[in-house]
């Protein structure tokens, strides 16, 4: 960690100091943003601030009203659901799809570009996209309808109990193609003897994906693991477009509750509570991660 | 498919195999599906609400009308406000463009002196930086509504070009970072003994060389800012709301008849910056992406 050469030594703090001036926007963020004021925020979920924050300390208080709030449970039973189940099929469907346009075929570029292509676009027109081909009356449900099977039944957005799989329709609509570049990338980087050696063995295609590249490619699933999931944890404009989270309350998601309880309903310490249950799953997912992406590594 | 004798090479496959019927099949019916959502929204946005009332949505429009599209971009309504996402879409310009510029101006030159120019301590705030990036932003909401009052910015644009720095800093910082550190260092140390200082050298030598990492770089926060929502909806006032956060108010208002032609004439308006930005990049915006995909 050497400052590159420098002739003389002057003091320690205006060494490099071009650099350190630089480096302040760095620091700050860092420092007084990302770690001040998560800390702030922490200490805060222990307060019974309303309007504003307040430093009466309540103890565990605002966390045993959250968990007996039916909107924060409802909310989580959905983070649940819809993580769980864009999980698996952001990577099943990912995978498949690099699969596929790994197949040496002709119009990759096309295919790549239109699977891509909503990932471009934000989560708010994905949602509103997705509300209208989703409508009952004018959508999906009415066409089919119209074509003759007149029971046909697919209104997920006003249907308390399947709505949350509606908006992960349109989630994985908007995500997948991320995914399937990264896993394209992955694909590529593997050598083509590990092919030729699968192929005189007399291994079948689909059989070396799982037997061989998948297991090899267990980095990229990792780093795809950690997008998807820090993706699932921040849902929020898409669910706000889509549903604004009705019917009722039944697709409310955690990220929406904070905002709910921060700048609507002036409950500051319900609020902050929230952020900190958030930030608590995201260190539960990440601390097995780094464990096993660096922890290892330096034992090994 | 006959087997033949010769193993070298790859084997040459029949253009109509039946591996590639499914192959090419499968392809084809999945982009329709993919492409099905824009397909729509442009389809439904060029009729009459008459013509969606009793039609298809997946049937073209009988009669072409542009008139949604204007009535989206200048006379779509708001609560009491009527003068169509026109203003969203300027209030949107007037954020992105100087919050391309601040934050990659930050992170390049923080990525420079953190790749070319170590100090004792920068690699700790470097991580604290990256791990901060998988921080919820609902945990830094709050805390950055004190800080910008504090400042007296909260409200107004500049608070919002502010938050999106902040928070582009990990991202691009890692991005810069990674590129200066694979230009090779015998570059630096010429400029170095020919004199130039950290100032110089940046000008005169890595910015020049990097303009590709610059355009990725836009790319990103282009598309990115633009598509914002959440903090667009939290420090900034009505009047100034970006163009996501007032599509959102104009769809989903509740008063009124819904014209879906007009909601997907304002949907498309939105969508349209990132969309041409995705179709003229290509392969760039692939990279940029990706950027953030390779350090796993």
């Amino acid at each position: 960690m050497s400052s590159s050469s420098n002739a003389r030594k002057p003091s320690g703090l205006f060494r490099n100091l071009s650099a350190k001036i630089a480096s302040v926007p760095m620091v700050l963020t860092a420092l007084v943003v990302f770690v001040g004021g998560t800390a702030w925020t922490v200490l805060y979920s222990f307060t019974s601030s309303k309007l504003l924050p307040k430093t009466n300390f309540v103890g565990l208080d605002q966390y045993e009203r959250l968990w007996s709030t039916r909107r924060w449970l409802i909310s989580i039973e959905n983070l649940a659901v819809y993580g769980f189940f864009s999980m698996i099929f952001t990577l099943v469907i990912g995978f498949t799809l690099a699969a596929l346009l790994d197949r040496k075929i002709r119009g990759e570029n096309v295919f790549r570009t239109i699977f891509l292509y909503p990932f471009a676009l934000s989560f708010v027109v994905t949602g509103l996209a997705w509300q209208w081909i989703l409508n009952p009356d004018l959508g999906v449900q009415s066409v089919v309808r119209s074509l003759g099977w007149e029971s046909f039944t697919f209104n997920p957005l006003n249907d308390p109990d399947i709505v949350i799989y509606g908006i992960l329709i349109a989630g994985l609509w908007q995500g997948t193609g991320l995914i399937m570049v990264i896993m394209l990338a992955g694909l590529r980087g593997i050598d083509e003897d590990i092919w030729k050696a699968a192929r005189v063995d007399g291994i079948g295609t689909v059989k070396t994906y799982i037997r061989v590249i998948i297991p090899m490619m267990r980095p990229v699933f990792v780093t795809a693991l950690v997008l998807i999931a820090s993706g699932i944890i921040k849902i929020y404009d898409l669910v706000v477009a889509q549903t604004n989270g009705g019917p009722g309350i039944a697709s409310e998601v955690p990220a929406k509750y904070v905002i709910n309880y921060m700048f609507r309903a002036q409950n500051l310490g319900q609020g902050f509570a929230a952020s900190t249950m958030m930030l608590v799953s995201v260190i539960v997912i990440l601390i097995p991660w780094a464990y096993l992406e660096f922890g290892g590594k330096k034992r090994g | 498919m006959v087997d033949a004798v010769i193993p070298r090479g790859p084997k040459p496959r029949p253009r109509f195999s039946r591996t590639n019927i499914m192959l090419y099949g499968t392809l084809i019916v999945v982009a329709a599906y993919y492409a099905l959502p824009l397909y729509v929204m442009i389809v439904t946005s060029l009729k009459g609400m008459p013509e969606i009332r009793i039609g298809n949505i997946f049937a073209p429009p009988v009669e072409v009308t542009y008139q949604p599209w204007v009535k989206a971009w200048s006379e779509a309504c708001t609560g009491i406000n009527c003068e169509g996402l026109s203003r969203g879409f300027w209030n949107s310009v007037q954020i992105l463009i100087p919050s391309v510029i601040l934050s990659i101006a930050i992170a390049s030159v923080n990525g420079y002196a953190l790749a070319n120019w170590k100090f004792k301590g920068s690699e700790v705030f470097f991580t604290i930086l990256i791990v901060g990036a998988f921080i919820p932003y609902q945990v830094m909401l709050y805390p950055l509504v004190i800080i910008l009052r504090e400042m007296g910015l909260y409200g107004n644009i500049w608070g919002l070009v502010l938050v999106h720095t902040i928070f582009g800093m990990p991202i691009l910082t890692l991005l810069f970072r990674n590129y200066f550190t694979s230009v090779p260092e015998e570059l630096f140390k010429a400029a170095r003994v020919d004199g130039a200082g950290f100032w110089g050298i940046y000008f005169r030598i890595m910015l020049p060389m990097s303009l590709p990492i610059f355009v990725v770089a836009i790319i990103l926060q282009v598309t990115g800012i633009w598509n914002d929502f959440l903090f667009g909806v939290i420090y900034t006032k009505p009047a100034d709301y970006p163009m996501t956060v007032q599509l959102n108010n104009i769809v989903n208002s509740v008063q009124g008849v819904k014209e879906y032609n007009v909601n997907m004439a304002a949907t498309l308006l939105t969508g349209l910056v990132p969309l041409i930005i995705y179709f003229a990049s290509g392969k760039l915006f692939v990279r940029g992406i990706a950027a953030g995909a390779v350090k796993g």
